[in-house]
């Protein structure tokens, strides 16, 4: 990892030039990125880390879940805890193990894995404002530990320091938060693995425990987390129906796609008459 | 029923595994090089904005649709105490509590 920790001073700096209010809402802009690099330091990642444990102790719930359900679809412990720590996807993981259960073929377990996995494209696109300036290393082996959970408090974390970006004492907008709370998931989701294959024998029911609820609690937090007022009712009311309809519908993860679509077109429109209305109006 | 001992790799799982990890690292890395190499819109500066929000939305929305009256209640403890306190563990501890007992319960 490279060692770049200049990033307090310049974010103080830009912020005092002025300019800032096109950047209220956290995402850098095209002539903020130009003008100001995002930092990838040592303190973000730490920062990253510190906050997603948390989240991570959530996620090792599932991972205890995932490595019960591959221990019982077959998959011995050393198998169980390769996948995590190359994979690091439990939706993908949870379904693999669950169609290996069902003797599926190879080639019905890869492609079923990339269609659960296809959301991590949007994520990836979603991250690459504050990866424009950052060298190829840092950007694609952050890559690999992105996850839903820390995609989501990397992305929250983003936006609160790009509101001030350091000005008032708050943290500045550090790329490698997303490595470091990666590092965390990763961490837990493999102990959790482990612990889940070596224990299948006594935890015979993850349910019993409220342990399969921790997908679902972490991504409500995360929701609560992400909400930025009324801008937001509209976009995740049409996404939240959208999605809800489809998961009834249609089997599998469609509605993951019938929600992001549907939420993003009302969010993407709701800018374009935004616009439009000031500019007839001034 | 593990029939294999814990440090078995056999090598077609293994084969299987690391395809899976491929796959997955190309969907987590090929959303970053992608939008790399194209000049955004503004429009689509909008949606990458909107999109991780809908995104978290959408999940919550499928996983409603498994669960049932018991994670239902769950889900609405922590956003309840997510809103209220801004604890993550606190929220997360709360609604899986509630999971858990009212699963108790029935």
């Amino acid at each position: 990892m490279t060692e770049t920790d200049s990033s307090g001073d310049r974010g103080r700096s830009a912020t005092t030039a002025g300019g800032d209010e096109s950047e209220a809402d956290g995402r850098p802009t095209a002539d903020a990125t130009s003008t100001r690099r995002v930092a990838f330091s040592r303190s973000g990642a730490r920062r990253g880390f510190r906050d997603c444990l948390p989240v991570a102790v959530g996620v090792a719930g599932y991972g205890v879940a995932f490595g019960v359900l591959a221990s019982q679809a077959g998959l011995s412990a050393a198998e169980a805890t390769l996948m995590s720590a190359t994979v690091l996807a439990g939706a993908a993981q949870l379904l693999a193990v669950d169609l290996w259960a069902a003797s599926a073929s190879v080639a019905t377990i890869v492609l079923a894995t990339a269609a659960v996995n296809l959301r991590y494209l949007l994520l990836g696109a979603t991250l690459r404002p504050w990866f424009a300036d950052r060298s190829a290393l840092e950007t694609y082996g952050s890559a690999f530990f992105t996850a839903d959970e820390n995609w989501a408090l990397t992305m929250r974390a983003f936006a609160d320091a790009g509101a001030t970006d350091g000005a008032d004492g708050s943290e500045p907008t550090d790329a490698a938060y997303l490595l470091g709370s990666g590092l965390a998931i990763w961490l837990l989701w493999v102990a959790a693995t482990v612990v889940g294959t070596l224990a299948s024998d006594g935890v015979a029911d993850p349910a019993r425990y409220g342990l399969d609820a921790a997908f679902l609690a972490v991504f409500v937090a995360i929701a609560v987390d992400l909400w930025d007022g009324r801008t937001d009712l509209l976009p995740w009311t049409a996404a939240f129906v959208a999605a809800l309809t489809t998961a009834v519908a249609v089997p599998g993860r469609w509605y993951l796609l019938a929600g992001a679509l549907a939420g993003g077109l009302i969010g993407v429109r709701r800018a374009d008459v935004g616009v439009d209305s000031r500019e007839v109006g001034g | 029923m593990s029939s294999s001992p814990a440090t078995a790799l056999e090598p077609t799982t293994v084969g299987v595994v690391l395809a899976m990890a491929v796959v997955t690292y190309a969907t987590k890395a090929g959303g970053l090089w992608l939008v790399g190499r194209l000049e955004l819109t503004e429009r689509a500066e909008t949606a990458l904005e909107v999109l991780p929000g809908v995104i978290v939305v959408s999940i919550v929305a499928g996983e409603l649709v498994e669960g049932g009256p018991e994670e239902w209640l769950g889900a609405a403890v922590v956003a309840l105490v997510a809103r209220k306190t801004e604890r993550l563990p606190l929220a997360l501890v709360a609604g899986i509590g509630t999971v858990v007992l009212l699963r108790g319960s029935v």
